[in-house]
């Protein structure tokens, strides 16, 4: 077979018989006589990896050796020393970093989870500065179309709001995903995030009354849904006493447990809220005993009650209410 | 009202879940029995051959293999057998190969050391124990290593140009503690970095303002018992976010909302051992008297049958010193650093104060039904799985000469009735 259908065939030519490589010697893995764990390697790994050696030992910071970077990113975008040596090799070079954030754009596509790529894609972009912003905020958009609670990319978006800016939308983003998913816990911490960080909000303090509204609405419409309980309490920066000062939050609470469903993430919030000196209403304490599966509860600690309560509705986590029952503080 | 792909995600996996549960419910008792056994020999015969050879998709791993020496290794070890003395020469000379001249470990022959493969290569040595693993160990090159991951946030940088996070604060401490090079350097702000990392859910991020996820609450609660702040954190909130991560599928999410999967068995099983032993925190955390009426051991559900008769017999690499302090819980910690590299030691040693708060039968019936079912072999989530089956009662063994091989089925075959969850 010619050369040429070789190539055309694989798509690949052996880097032995790429002229410009040809005054390199390659470096073989050094995994001893007895290796363990041993890879088996492809051919064209194992030569990549071979050619990376002898350039990053002879510290060839070369435009050959940036492209040999890429191939061997390629065969495995993990290997955190040719990204390193990438970076190094970027910055002797002095190249252009915009075309590298559309190569690590390219890679992220099928490896959204991997470290290195958004390490280096954080590192591209701080030193492109704040005019990426937009570029970076409408990047990790893309990557939530397809998976809305990817984690590397809402730290690279959070890293890129608080060190390029770009604040303007992102409540209104966050008002978006939930719209779409209000099961999205990754879109309710963001929401945290821009409440409490946003130097255009004005603070926790300021965003806190809407922001209860907002978090009981949604919990009204899905009470089962764990994020928006954890929300409110966020709000109140779980400081339990605040948050049962707020009469909306016993009233949610009290809403959900008149509904008789769905109602275990309320009581959760009522046994918080009673164990830091809540006075129940009567008509809290009502909605307790009509769950209660006990008709004359000769035990009239309402805390005790709610706890054997979730150990029937909650049983996974049985063990824990029953620890929750001997952990009351003393109540004055 | 359509549903949520958060909602339908849940419900397909719940589905199957289900359904394989209701199978195995509906086994004759001795069938059933044989799916809730750990198949330690197929285990161990699939741990040696990985350890001689992986196929080619490995290669995606070819920057973590440390990792896998140390999945595998320490998994044989949990189960109460050892590799042979030709194997245990290999792997220390393999590892050796792995460690940079400069300090730290790589992920392969000639990589740049990294702290995530620096804590695999130190734990398998450890594990494998005996003078030449541990003497292979350059301590003071390491900790030089260590010095220069130290981030000015009082984190630690995964590797030299690399990513700062809680992993890298849990792995750089973790390894010095155990190594006994741990010292006011490496610890100063590490406490502020991780107690920025609590979210308002009550679990640990990787960075401050990311989600709350296991991987790292379980780096993060680790690392502060390691360098005593362990109070600094709000325990209650944290506790109350771990056991909601439990769901009706019995094994553990990640983060809320989300997936159960294999793997957090151990990372949020992991979290939920680490707070039995931090009752008297709690306490005052929650503001309780300090009354010493906790559940004793025995009455765990999840004690075996003679885990409390070996105690002396186990962890034997290093002899029991009843002289040790124990660590000084809910004190901040104004006093200097002596003996801070105890602190591991001196609690694992020290007595569980409660029982577990999570549903440890139900999550070994999971880990045990994941065995099982699983057609792809993964060498990571066996790891996980095995190590989380032992958090239940019992402590990771070191190699003894001589000693007989333990079957942990026992375990459930002593239970007559396997109660799955409704």
């Amino acid at each position: 077979m010619s050369e040429q259908a070789v190539e055309e065939e694989s798509g690949r030519i052996p880097i032995s018989q790429r002229p410009e490589w040809a005054d390199v010697r390659p470096v073989p893995q050094d995994d001893g006589p007895n290796p363990v764990v041993p890879i088996a390697y492809t051919d064209d790994f194992s030569e990549t990896m071979d050619y990376f050696r002898a350039v990053y030992l002879a510290d060839e910071r070369s435009t050959r050796a940036l492209q040999l970077t890429k191939e061997a990113i390629y065969l495995n975008s993990g290997n955190y020393t040719v990204w390193q040596f990438r970076r190094l090799i970027l910055e002797a070079l002095n190249v252009d970093l915009r075309e590298e954030l559309h190569f690590v754009e390219q890679i992220t596509r099928d490896n959204s989870k991997n470290y290195q790529i958004w390490h280096h894609r954080r590192w591209v972009a701080e030193k492109l500065g704040t005019h990426v912003a937009t570029q970076e905020l409408e990047f990790t958009r893309e990557i939530f179309s397809q998976d809305a609670k990817n984690y590397h990319a809402w730290s690279h978006r959070q890293w890129v709001l608080q060190a390029l800016g770009g604040w303007e939308d992102e409540l209104a983003y966050c008002d978006e995903l939930l719209e779409d998913d209000i099961f999205n816990n990754s879109a309710w911490n963001q929401r945290y995030f821009v409440v409490t960080r946003s130097p255009i909000l004005g603070g926790l303090e300021a965003m806190r009354d809407s922001e209860v509204a907002y978090a009981i609405k949604a919990i009204l419409t899905k009470p089962e849904n764990e994020s928006p309980w954890r929300y409110l309490r966020g709000l109140y920066k779980n400081d339990v006493k605040s948050l049962g000062n707020d009469p909306r939050v016993g009233s949610v609470c009290l809403d959900v447990l008149m509904d008789k469903r769905d109602y275990v993430h309320a009581l959760n919030m009522v046994l918080d809220l009673l164990c830091h000196h809540y006075q129940p209403s009567n008509e809290l304490k009502n909605a307790i005993d009509a769950l209660s599966p006990d008709p004359t509860p000769s035990d009239s600690d309402l805390i005790q009650r709610v706890c054997s309560i979730l150990q029937l509705v909650d049983p996974i986590r049985a063990n824990y209410w029953e620890w929750r029952k001997t952990t009351v503080p003393a109540q004055d | 009202m359509r549903a949520t792909k958060t909602q339908e995600e849940q419900w397909t996996i719940q589905n199957q879940v289900f359904r394989i549960y209701d199978l195995v419910c509906h086994l004759p008792p001795h069938a059933q029995s044989v799916n809730f056994e750990l198949r330690r020999d197929n285990h161990i015969e699939y741990l040696i051959r990985s350890l001689k050879q992986l196929g080619p998709n490995f290669a995606v791993l070819d920057a973590n293999r440390p990792w896998l020496c140390y999945w595998i290794i320490h998994s044989i070890a949990l189960l109460g057998d050892c590799v042979d003395d030709k194997l245990e020469n290999d792997v220390i000379e393999f590892l050796q190969r792995c460690q940079d001249p400069n300090g730290g470990y790589g992920g392969g022959p000639g990589q740049m050391p990294h702290l995530a493969t620096t804590y695999a290569a130190i734990n398998t040595l450890i594990t494998v124990g005996g003078h030449k693993s541990l003497s292979s160990i350059n301590r003071e090159k390491l900790y030089a290593f260590l010095l220069r991951t130290k981030d000015t946030s009082g984190g630690f940088r995964m590797h030299d140009g690399g990513e700062v996070d809680v992993r890298a604060c849990y792995t750089a401490i973790s390894v010095a503690s155990v190594l006994n090079i741990l010292d006011d350097r490496l610890i100063q702000n590490a406490g502020d970095y991780i107690v920025s990392c609590q979210t308002y859910e009550g679990g640990i991020a990787g960075e401050p303002g990311s989600e709350a996820h296991g991987g790292y609450t379980f780096c993060g609660l680790a690392a502060m018992v390691l360098i005593n702040e362990v109070n600094r954190l709000d325990l209650p909130a944290l506790i109350n976010w771990v056991v909601f991560r439990q769901g009706v599928e019995c094994g553990f999410q990640g983060r809320t909302n989300k997936l159960v999967d294999g793997c957090y068995s151990f990372w949020q099983g992991g979290v939920a051992a680490i707070i039995q032993r931090l009752r008297l925190v709690v306490s005052e955390q929650m503001g309780l008297p300090n009354t010493s009426n906790f559940d004793s051991r025995t009455e765990s559900d999840n004690d075996s049958s003679d885990s409390d008769g070996d105690q002396s017999s186990e962890g034997a690499s290093s002899p029991v010193n009843d002289s040790c302090q124990p660590i000084q819980k809910g004190k901040s910690n104004d006093s200097p650093r002596i003996g801070v590299n105890n602190n591991g030691y001196n609690f694992i040693r020290g007595s569980i104060g409660m029982r577990p708060l999570f549903n440890s039968m139900a999550l070994q019936q999971y880990i045990l039904l994941c065995s099982q079912t699983i057609k792809v072999s993964c060498v990571l989530v066996r790891f996980l799985q095995i190590t989380v089956f032992l958090l239940g009662g019992r402590r990771p063994v070191s190699r003894q000469a001589g000693k007989t091989q333990r079957p942990l089925s026992y375990m459930l075959r002593s239970k007559r009735t396997v109660h799955l969850p409704v």
